[in-house]
Formats: structure tokens, sequence, C-alpha cells
């Protein structure tokens, strides 16, 4: 369930400082949005869009926009996949690849994902001249972004973590790379990979909500989506409109839920190993009809064979020799390889340098630089502050919930449908009442970076709590400690750990929000607070890519070093010392 | 005697430890298997048994020396052996059948051709009934049934078992051994030869026409013994018991163990991982009245329900600590064990820590450099780093864990889990 288990949890005494590859994958990474950035301000503007496809209020029309949205994610999710499979097979298989592909997405996953959305439309309109589909290709990847990193790092992880003999059995068989990779590696990444998706579709929707309208180099951008509805009702000032359109996102949000998502994770259980006496079966309606009914059945079949056939297409099959030649000798013209590739990755590297240097440098003053670092400072400020504001309100909740086994049940439910539906399509509420009572944005909008993270929180301290082992509970009653020591003694340590993934996901979140959530607007009205989040915004919609390759530089690196400072060490101090059932060795 | 089936050359196999020293695990390993011959190989754990087998079925590479199958150079994983796991090593995510399918699979049979031939299988090692079956649904028993049918159906020359029944108890084990032995003997199967690691010596008489025993650290062949006595075989026979007096016997002869008997560890020797009251358990066993204080080794095994990987640990360490002493496969306690088994629990700690200091060169070391630190204390890493010259990363931190428990025991030292710092107990 944790979002972020995996990707903290790999070594026992964290090193917080950069190594070598690490900056060089900083580099390139910055390098790379440098580059779009570059290359959308080459092209001229205004865009040559193609007709723009007028967005209807009409609520009739609601579900066949939700289907556009849907249909993106599915494709966003398609190809996340794709690269998945790619780079987190390339980075398991290959030393070379891994050292320089790892610290990478390590990176990524600091990058605002709306900042990839600023940078990449350009291009991608260029790519399509006079038609919609390059901003669509931009909707999709924005969601690409929010999602591939994450799932490639863990499909990197577990395809490491195959246990030996799983492997040597493989190899034992002679199985091809092209059988093992289908028959042992895919299968036993399975349960992570599902639970990392659904994690990042939840924050899928929020983006693809706000990418579907988007506007940039004072060019207004609609595809048809729910996004795009919203955006056109909050400039009509139409209250009921918004009000459909968080109804239909409610409903499209469920449907996934239970059509998509539950059947897969019942079916993922067959991969789980072993069961863990904590955890339920997970049952889903879907997937009994499915497994129950003959029609289902026969088609479950086919599709088997299916599977088979693609499993073992002769293309792939391995050699019939009776010793299997596996390349596990390592020749000397390795080391040449070893020395041109690490020279080839430095020269990499310090054109990076050069080149983000150059585009940062010509373009904007050194007192600009200091004022975006003041600014991510102001934002980073206010996500800590939400931060434990929410922590304040929902850890004793949480815990209160997690206690009552039948409360929790549906409370978690709640809470994760709620941590998936785009808090964007509420932003509109609240700005509502900001602009009536003319409230200081600077305070008022904060609330809004939080308000679609907070769910992280509240599930991970309702799951922490209900797996607080009851005979600890019961000790403690029965030595009678109760208020504050029982609080202090047993509660709060007990879900210390799923606190700490919660915050994690949470601070995330918002760090990603902030870019939404500082600048809004109702009707004519505009509001702007200040912070780095307002910063990019702001020169995304006039185009100024120098300025908004700087605020995602900035905005990244400040994650970068809050993750290493504070979230790592204390996620593996969590994991050492408050988790309960690991015997500590 | 025709051709060796297996010809295994000069294999020496080195672990990279840190960057400084490899550590030596197969040092000049040299043997040859014919046809018709069940081999057991029988040492410690961490005797490097197990890299051995995946050495010869090209699993692994040696770092030098050959393998040769049926005259061939091994390279790489070898058509023709398969290999059973101790943990099974099934996939959980395919049916019975579908596991038994795999081999067959690679091979790039039609999908009929191998539903047939595993259904074959599958009937023949009693598994008939759970071909839909998911690996979790089965017992540990019917799950290994898995494995060997798996293993079978690709009709191997050879077949490797990596300690096939150790996770399995002791009744589960003996049907499924003499199911095979069945099965051998009939020569349903068509296998040609049997090579296996275990480290229960009944079991390797019980099965095997040869036994290769293991020297540990480095991993190497300490003498290759035949068992000639008739199947099927008995453990009840006076013969059976015999032979398992013999190896009990050749087993605590090992250069290795005249080095701790005589108090020749070093630093990085791998201490044993033993809690201080299993040890304490131990003395106490030969100290009660009815055992005079010396035991037979076999019928310690069996009274402490202890097979060879959970036993010599432990009699490693009363050893080194000079609390009982072994000879000719019998322990006897020794006046220090006994003072020791006698005292009550402070004074039992006042003694240990003399000894621990004493004998053990890891924890005077650890000792010494904490009296003489101006604040007297380290940092684990210190410690763990030196002991890395020695031992892999994984030994040097089980050791570390080892010798920290003994010494917090001791009151020899003290250690705090979230810094990693070792200090010395007050009052020292």
């Amino acid at each position: 369930m944790s979002l972020f288990g995996n990707k903290f949890a790999t070594s026992i005494r964290v090193k917080w400082y950069p190594n070598y590859w690490d900056t060089i994958a900083l580099l390139l990474v910055l390098a790379v949005i440098s580059l779009f950035a570059w290359v959308a301000k080459q092209m001229a503007t205004p865009y040559q869009l193609g007709q723009t496809i007028p967005i209807s209020l009409n609520p009739a029309v609601l579900p066949f926009y939700a289907g556009r949205t849907v249909v993106r994610m599915l494709i966003a999710l398609f190809f996340s996949l794709l690269f998945t499979f790619i780079f987190g097979t390339w980075a398991a298989k290959s030393r070379y690849a891994e050292r320089i592909i790892i610290p990478a997405i390590d990176i990524l996953q600091a990058v605002p994902i709306l900042g990839f959305l600023s940078v990449t439309i350009a291009s991608f309109i260029r790519l399509f001249p006079g038609s919609l589909l390059g901003p669509e290709c931009a909707a999709v990847f924005a969601i690409f972004t929010s999602q591939a990193w994450n799932m490639a790092f863990v499909f990197f992880q577990t395809v490491r973590a195959i246990p030996a003999d799983l492997s040597e059995t493989g190899h034992m068989f002679h199985l091809s790379a092209w059988q093992r990779f289908w028959r042992i590696e895919v299968p036993y990444a399975i349960p992570g990979l599902l639970w990392n998706t659904m994690a990042s579709m939840s924050a899928g929707w929020f983006f693809v909500v706000a990418a579907e309208a988007i506007t940039v180099s004072n060019q207004d951008i609609l595809l048809p989506g729910i996004g795009s509805f919203i955006a056109v009702a909050i400039k009509a000032a139409n209250l009921q409109a918004i009000g459909y359109a968080v109804l239909t996102m409610f409903i499209v949000i469920l449907i996934y839920d239970q059509l998509l998502f539950r059947p897969l994770v019942a079916w993922a259980e067959k991969f789980k190993p072993e069961q863990q006496a904590t955890e339920k079966t997970a049952e889903s309606w879907v997937m009994n009809l499915f497994r129950r009914t003959r029609l289902m059945r026969n088609w479950g079949d086919k599709l088997a064979q299916l599977f088979d056939a693609f499993v073992n297409i002769k293309f792939f099959r391995p050699s019939q020799s009776i010793i299997f030649a596996k390349p596990f000798f390592k020749k000397d013209s390795d080391i040449v390889v070893t020395i041109l590739w690490e020279i080839g990755i430095l020269g990499l590297g310090i054109a990076a340098f050069i080149f983000v240097w150059h585009f940062v440098a010509s373009h904007i003053s050194f007192t600009e630089i200091r004022w975006v670092l003041v600014l991510g400072l102001i934002t980073t400020a206010r996500v800590f502050i939400l931060i434990l504001i929410c922590s304040f309100i929902w850890v004793p909740l949480g815990i209160w919930i997690g206690l009552r086994p039948q409360v929790a049940q549906v409370a978690q439910a709640i809470a994760q449908i709620l941590s998936a539906f785009p808090a964007n399509l509420l932003y509109p509420f609240i700005v509502m009442v900001i602009v009536y009572y003319h409230l200081n944005p600077n305070i008022w909008l904060s609330p809004l970076m939080i308000l679609g993270a907070q769910w992280y929180i509240l599930f991970n301290i309702i799951a922490g709590a209900s797996l607080i082992p009851n005979e600890l509970l019961r000790v403690v009653d029965n030595l009678g400690v109760v208020g504050w020591a029982r609080w202090r003694r047993l509660l709060l340590p007990s879900i210390f750990p799923y606190y700490v993934t919660g915050a994690i996901a949470a601070a995330g979140g918002a760090w990603n929000a902030s870019i939404v959530a500082e600048v809004a607007s109702w009707g004519n009205e505009k509001l702007v607070a200040t912070g780095l989040g307002a910063y990019i915004a702001q020169y995304t919609s006039v185009g100024n890519f120098a300025r908004i390759a700087l605020g995602i530089g900035m905005m990244c690196l400040l994650v970068l070093i809050i993750n290493r400072l504070i979230w790592r060490p204390l996620y593996v101090y969590a994991e050492n010392r408050f988790v309960i059932g690991v015997s500590d060795v | 005697m025709s051709d060796p089936i297996i010809e295994v050359m000069t294999i020496q196999k080195y672990y990279k430890t840190g960057d400084k020293q490899d550590r030596l695990v197969l040092h000049d390993i040299n043997f040859k298997m014919y046809e018709g011959e069940i081999v057991a190989v029988l040492g410690k754990s961490g005797s490097g048994k197990s890299t051995l087998l995946r050495i010869i079925s090209g699993l692994t590479e040696p770092t030098s020396g050959d393998v040769y199958y049926r005259g061939q150079l091994v390279t790489g994983p070898v058509r023709g052996i398969s290999m059973v796991f101790q943990t099974f090593a099934l996939l959980p995510w395919l049916t019975v059948l579908q596991n038994v399918e795999l081999g067959l699979e690679a091979q790039g049979l039609s999908r009929n051709e191998r539903r047939h031939q595993a259904l074959k299988v599958i009937d023949m090692i009693g598994l008939d009934g759970f071909e839909t079956a998911l690996p979790k649904e089965l017992s540990g028993g019917m799950r290994q049934r898995v494995g060997f049918a798996r293993a079978l159906v690709v009709k191997p020359d050879i077949l490797m078992m990596d300690e096939p029944f150790s996770a399995l108890d002791v009744l589960t084990a003996d049907t499924l051994k003499s199911d095979l032995l069945d099965l051998w003997q009939s020569r349903m199967i068509g296998i040609n030869a049997i090579l296996f690691v275990t480290h229960s010596i009944e079991e390797a008489i019980a099965f095997a026409d040869r036994i290769i025993l293991f020297d540990s650290d480095p991993g190497s062949i300490r003498s290759d013994v035949k068992i000639s006595l008739p199947f099927p075989r008995s453990d009840l026979d006076p013969r059976f018991r015999n032979q398992v007096d013999r190896i009990y016997t050749l087993m605590t002869t090992e250069p290795q163990e005249t080095r701790i008997q005589e108090g020749m560890i070093d630093i990085g020797y791998r201490l044993p991982d033993v809690s201080i009251e299993e040890m304490t358990g131990l003395l106490e066993i030969l100290n009660s009245p009815e055992h005079h204080g010396r035991m037979d080794l076999p019928i310690l095994a069996d009274t402490l329900m202890h097979n060879l990987d959970e036993l010599f640990p432990l009699t490693d360490l009363v050893q080194i600590l000079r609390f009982a002493k072994i000879s000719e496969g019998d322990i006897s306690i020794t006046q220090a064990g006994k003072v020791f088994v006698e005292a009550d629990i402070l004074e039992r700690k006042k003694i240990f820590s003399m000894h621990l200091t004493k004998h053990i060169p890891l924890a005077r070391y650890i000792h010494n450099q904490l009296t003489r630190h101006p604040r007297h204390r380290a940092l684990e890493e210190h410690f763990l780093s030196l002991l890395e010259d020695y031992l892999s990363e994984k030994e040097a931190e089980n050791v570390l864990r080892t010798v920290i428990e003994w010494g917090r025991y001791a009151e020899l030292f003290a250690y705090d889990y979230n810094s990693g710092v070792l200090s010395l107990e007050s009052g020292h």
C-alpha cells in the first residue's frame, strides 16, 4: 500500500549527500528540461492550432467528456507500462544502465509534473502542426510523467529482488530471456507494480484535469474533457456546471475502481508467494462474476492460450544446444567498454552543465535566481505548515478510526476514493469564498495545495492503526496504561512508519499541486499567491521558457534536498525502529 | 569403469568481499561421477557445497578450474541436469501443471505435447488431483513433489538436489525419500545419476553409494567414503549406526576442528551463530547426572533433535570457549564448563566474560579498542570493515551481531542500536 515504501527502504545507512551519479543525472534531467524550453522558445508564437472545439457547458455532454478523459488515462497507462518494462528491465540487467537510469528516475520523480507539461507542450504542438493532437499528446505525457518513474523504479527493484532460486530455475530449464521475462520477472513484480500504478493513477486524475485546460504563451488550449469543462465553467462562473462535473468525476472514479482496479487486485492475489496473516484476501465482485460464469471463463481460457502463444513465440526461443551459453564469463574487453562508458557519461554531464548554465545565465540575472530561491522557500514553508496542520487533524482521527474495524473498513475505502478524486475540481468552491470575502490569497489559497494530498495521510494512518496487534492493545490495558502514556508508548510509535509514508506522499502531492493552487481564478477575478508554483504558472501562461525552466529546476532541487535531508532519513529510521513484527536483527 | 558423466577439475571459487580481499569458498575441488551412482555431498553449513552444485550444473561460474559434462566443457546451464531446490523454487503464480510444464516450454514443445508429458509425470509422482492447484494451496511435501515432477519431466541425465528434504518435517521427508528411492530403483525415471547436498548424516547414508565429506573455510573435499550397505537401508541396522559413528568421527577430526580445539582461531573466524541460552542448555544436558559429562555425538543430535547444521555451530562454540571437548565422535564437558553450568546467573556472566576475552580474538580486540579509546566508544562500521576483509558482507554482519550479543551478555561492552555505537560497559 505504501506509495514510496520501496523507494526508500533500499539501504539501512542512508547517504544524504549526492554522489557522482546523482550529480550527472541531475544535470542531464535539468538539461533535458532546458532543451525542451529552448526548443519552445525557438518556435514562432502564436501556435497554429486547428479549429478549436468549443466546450459546451451542457451536462448532457459530460459523459462524452468523461470518456475522453478516461481514454487519455488509459493511453498514458499503456505507455507507462511500456517504459517500465523497457527501462526497468534494462536497469535491472545492465550495471551501466543502472548507474544512470536509477538516479535519473529518482530526480525525475522530484520534477513537478505540470512543469513537464509547460515545457513540452510547445514541442508536441510543433510535432503535429494544425491539429489538437499536439496538446492531446502533451496531456497524455503529463499523466505519463506522473506514473512512469514510480512504476519503473518499483519494477527495477522487484526484478532485482527475485529470489535466487527462482531465477536459477529459469536458467536451469533453459528458458529464453523472453520466456524468463514473462514467466518469472513480470509475474514476480505484478503485486508491487499494481499498487504503485493504483497510487499514481490517483494522482493522474489530478494532472489530466489540469492538463486539459492550459494556457501557454497567451494561448488557451482546451481539450475536450472534464478538465476543460471545469475551466470553462470557472470562466463563466457557473456553479451549477461545476457541480455536475464534480458528480461525474465521482462516478467515473467509482467505476474505474470497481471495474478495473478491484478486479486487478483480486487477480493479483495469485502472484503473492505467501499470504501474510495480517492481510485479507482482496475480493472483487467483478472478478467473482468473471470466474464463475462459463462464457467469461471461456474467454479467460482463450486469453490464457493467447498469452501462452505470446510467451512461446518461436522467434525468441533459446538455442537447443546441450550447454546453454549464458554470458557469465567477464572478458577483458569489459574494461574498455567501462572506460568508454564512463567517459561518455562524463562528457554528457559536462555538456549538460554548459547548456543549462548558458540557457539560464544568458536570460536571467543572478538577483532573479535568488528571488526564485526565496519563492521556493516560501512554497516549502507552505507545504510543511500544511502537512503539520493536517497531521494534527488526521492523526488522532485516523487512529480512532483505525482501532474500530467496522468503521475503518468503510473509512479507508472512502479515503482512498477521495485521494483519487482530482482536488482541482473543488478549487472553484473555495476560490469563490475567498473572492467573496476578500481574504488574503497568500494564506487562504494555501489549503488548496493539500486538499487532495491530505487523504494520503489519513488512509495510511487508518491502515497503520488497524494493524496494531491486538495483544499489544491488551497488554497496555492490562498494565493500566491510559491517556497520554498510551498514546506516547503504543499508539503513536506503532503508526509512525505509516505516518511517514503518508506524509511523504502528501508532501509530494502538495508540491505538484502548488503550480495550480497558487494561482486561481473565478469568473474575471484572479488570485495570485507569492510562491514558486505561481511563478511557474504565470510564466507558463505568457510563454517565458527560460524562466519556466528556472522555476522547475529550482522546485526539483528543493524537493530533492528535502527528500534526502528529511524524508529519507525519517523513513529509514521509522522502518528500523518502529515496524512491528519484523525482528530487528 | 566407463567414462565419467561429470568431471570436476581443480575448481576454485572466490567471493568478492569488500574491495580488498576475496574470500575463498571452494578450494581445489576434484571429483568424478559415474553412471548409476548416487553421490551425497555432506558438510557443515557455509562450506560451499551448494555453490559446488551450482557450478557443476553451470548456474554459477568457477573462478578457476573446469567442469566437464560428458566430455563437454560447461560454460552455462547444462541441458540434461535438473535441480531440486531446498526452498522448492516453484513459481507461485503458476498452477502445479504449469510449473511442471515450465521446462518443456523452454524446449519449444507444443501445448498438447507439453500437457501430455506433464500429466504423465504428475501421475507417476503421486500428484494427480492437484493439477490445477496453486503451490500455496499445497503442503510442503506436496510442493516438493511438484519440484521433483518439474525436474523429472525434462528427462534429465543427472538429477541434482540441494538439501531437498531439509525444509520438510521428518515424516514427510521419509515418505518422499522412500518414494524417490523406489522410482530410482525401478528405473522408471530414466535418470543416470543423482548428486545431492545434505547436512544430515543419516540421510546421506540412507541414500548414497558414495559420500563426499566437505571441510569448511575454505570448502574442500576431505574424504570420499563408499557406502556399500544393501538397500533397503534401515537406520536401526547396527551396520548403519556404525557408518553414522564413522562419519561423525571423520567430521570432527577435520583440520578445521583441530584448529578450534587448539584455540587457533583468528580475528576473522566465522563465529557460530549461537545464543548463550542454547550453549548453556547444551552444557546442562552434558552435565546432567545421566550423562556424566560425556555423550556420543549422534545421541546428542537425537536428544536435541538437531541436524548437523544446528549441532556443529553449538559444539564449535563450546569447544572454542573451552567448555567442552570433542574426540572420536564423543563430546565431554571440561572442568571450566562444569563450573560455568553450576554457577548462578551473575557468576556465569563473569566466567563467560573471562572465556570470551581469552579465547575469542574478535571479542578481545573490540574490548581492547574500546579500552584504549579516550571516550571508550567506537562505531560498529569500524569492526565491520575489519571483518569484511575476511568474510562476505552478510557474514561479517552476522558475526558482528553474534559477538555483540555475547559481549552484551558478558557485560564486556554496550551497544546502541540506533547510532551503531559500541561502548565500554561502565564498571570495566
